[in-house]
């Protein structure tokens, strides 16, 4: 890549070494993390040797298996959910303007910015309100509320970008309104869809402040399974746990990121 | 006559309610016929666009019907409707090569797919891109997107083709080329063609017929030529084409019919046959190149007094502008021939002749 050498940046002295210490700030914990997931020694901190014995024993412990099934369980649902309402909502949005428009909008964005703890007790407070019994259901309608905005905006995005005409034209071309949806907007939307079910599954996935508060007994994610380890005491079991997750996220993360570049 | 194809009675549009309401189209009635270039020609906001809409169904007339071939299409979805559009934007699907953009309408009719795609190859044919069935759209250029466009709207042969301004993105060469095209596709389809443009020479040169609108009315539909030499409002006379407008008093003509008095004895006869109510103080129009000037001494009936204020040469013709006693300025376009014509120079003394059948009354 060329460097722009008008860049005020390169006035900076010191912007290499800050730079690094940022990003060794950034993730030098995750390397070691990963580094110490191949740890022989039952303590995590302490380095003998290289296994890779960790993972089988990650991977054939039940109460992790039970627990990162669940986790696949309420991630699905809530991704499969959230994503239909909210392409539902982004077709619905624009449609043309409305009364209220610029509110709703902020609404649907708005569970971005309440704090989740926030969020956690008071899903938790209105599920004891209303009598549901708490377990793996009360985590998916949590997640999928949470989920909502995060599929919103890919998706709205996408389709503030297309040309309104373009359903026109389909219509005018004998396609019914159905039709059109599957034949023309579906296939353009679909980048912004899967952009957006990729970015709610990984964060719930990856949520434990709102799993822990609804959850109950019996519903044991992932995070939760995670934590609750760790109070007993971290051994590389954890580490590759983690190793594995963050290896399931990034995955996640770089096909949604290319998916979304996808341009005709 | 040929067959009315679409008939509007009486439409109106309005958008928006309370005091945000705004009249697109205001109780418009109009016929076209079978196999014609109708052209709808006015400024942006005059309601073309919406008449456009609403024959292809794209929204729904507040009053009045439109009908197709005298069946009312009120309700009829754009999908029910044996009309197709070239839209402004193409809006060719992205995600379909250009061959599956053309049949996209033959399938939605359930046509095989063999005789969809024959169907495909003759549309390419005939827009001269033989050769590029299988590109993305956003591998052709701006023209060839366009005689795509025109291809898969002309391939379910429609009754009726809609284009909405679809030569306003191209650069001049290319918008002269596509009008001789156009023109070209509409004879040998012999589909009626109904076309939207603020272009007045486009207008000209395509049409067989064209309606001239203002502020959601038509105000005059006729052909190019009848458009021109004979208009029948100001707003018509001034859109196409330059027009000198001049105010008089109508009398009886001496042979019958009606002169025009600019006052102090400057009667015109007037060829026209007025119809108007209005006598005193009414719109006249008459075309720059229609006038000639000549020497003030030369007595001449159908003829006014004035000073050249203004002289441009253009090497094809010559600008005069002439100060009417009286009247205020004229515009005199003369062509420049082989020497043959006096010239005139600023501050001459001049006549300008105004033959009878060059001057029209305007309705306003």
């Amino acid at each position: 890549m060329k460097v722009d050498a008008s860049n005020p940046l390169w006035r900076f002295r010191g912007i290499t070494s800050t730079a690094m210490l940022f990003f060794a700030y950034l993730y030098l914990p995750i390397v070691i993390l990963i580094a110490l997931s191949f740890n022989e020694n039952r303590l995590a901190t302490i380095w003998t040797g290289f296994t890779t014995d960790w993972y089988v024993v990650a991977l054939s412990n039940d109460d992790m298996l039970r627990a990162a099934q669940n986790s696949l369980v309420v991630a699905v649902s809530a991704t499969v959910i959230a994503t239909i309402a909210a392409t539902l909502a982004a077709m619905g949005m624009s449609r043309g303007r409305f009364r209220g428009e610029t509110g709703v909008s902020a609404m649907l964005a708005l569970p971005l910015l309440v704090p989740e703890v926030v969020t956690a007790i008071a899903t938790l407070l209105f599920f004891v309100a209303i009598g549901i019994k708490l377990g793996l259901v009360t985590i998916i309608i949590a997640h999928t509320v949470f989920c909502i905005p995060f599929a919103y905006l890919p998706i709205r995005a996408r389709l503030e970008g297309m040309d309104p005409s373009l359903t026109e034209a389909a219509n005018d071309l004998y396609a019914n309104e159905w039709k059109a949806f599957r034949r023309v907007t579906l296939p353009l939307l679909w980048p912004g869809i899967l952009s957006g079910a990729m970015l709610s599954f990984i964060i719930s996935l990856d949520d434990f402040v709102i799993s822990y508060f609804v959850g109950g007994a019996g519903a044991t994610t992932l995070p939760i399974y995670i934590f609750g380890m760790i109070r007993i005491g971290i051994t590389p079991e954890v580490n590759a746990i983690s190793a594995m997750m963050l290896l399931v996220s990034i995955i996640f993360v770089s096909v949604s990121f290319l998916i979304d570049r996808i341009r005709y | 006559m040929s067959e009315v194809v679409i008939s509007a009675q009486s439409v109106s549009k309005t958008f928006g309610a309370g005091a945000d309401k705004v009249t697109a189209l205001d109780d418009v009635s109009v016929d076209i016929f079978q196999n014609e270039f109708f052209t709808m020609l006015g400024p942006s906001g005059c309601g073309k666009t919406t008449l456009l809409r609403l024959i292809g169904g794209f929204e729904q007339a507040s009053a009045g019907q439109i009908l197709l071939e005298g069946q009312a299409l009120n309700d009829l979805p754009p999908f029910k409707r044996p009309i197709n559009t070239v839209f402004q934007s193409y809006a060719l699907f992205p995600h379909l090569t250009v061959r599956q953009n053309i049949t996209f309408g033959l399938e939605m009719k359930s046509i095989s797919r063999s005789d969809a795609n024959a169907r495909a190859d003759e549309m390419l044919e005939l827009v001269q891109l033989a050769q590029y069935g299988d590109r993305s759209p956003s591998q052709l250029s701006g023209g060839q997107q366009q005689r795509i466009a025109l291809a898969r709207a002309l391939a379910p042969a429609p009754k009726v083709l809609l284009l909405d301004e679809p030569l306003s993105a191209l650069d001049l060469k290319l918008r002269k080329e596509m009008q001789i095209e156009l023109k070209r596709l509409q004879t040998e389809t012999g589909i009626t063609f109904v076309f939207v443009t603020h272009d007045q020479e486009e207008a000209l040169a395509m049409s067989d017929r064209i309606a001239v609108m203002q502020s959601g009315k038509i105000l005059q539909v006729g052909a190019p030529r009848e458009i021109y030499e004979q208009p029948t409002h100001r707003f018509v006379a001034d859109f196409i084409g330059d027009s000198n407008f001049l105010r008089g008093d109508l009398v009886d003509g001496p042979h019958g019919g009606h002169a025009i008095s600019f006052g102090e004895g400057q009667v015109i006869n007037l060829a026209q046959d007025v119809k108007s109510d209005k006598l005193k103080d009414v719109n006249v129009s008459i075309r720059p190149e229609r006038l000639s000037i000549t020497d003030a001494q030369t007595a001449k009936s159908n003829q006014l007094t004035g000073t050249v204020t203004f002289v441009t040469y253009f090497g094809t013709d010559t600008t005069y502008r002439v100060d009417l006693d009286g009247q205020g300025p004229v515009t005199v376009r003369m062509q420049n021939g082989d020497g043959a014509n006096a010239q005139f120079g600023k501050g001459d003394r001049v006549g300008v002749v105004m033959p009878p059948e060059a001057i029209r009354v305007l309705v306003d």
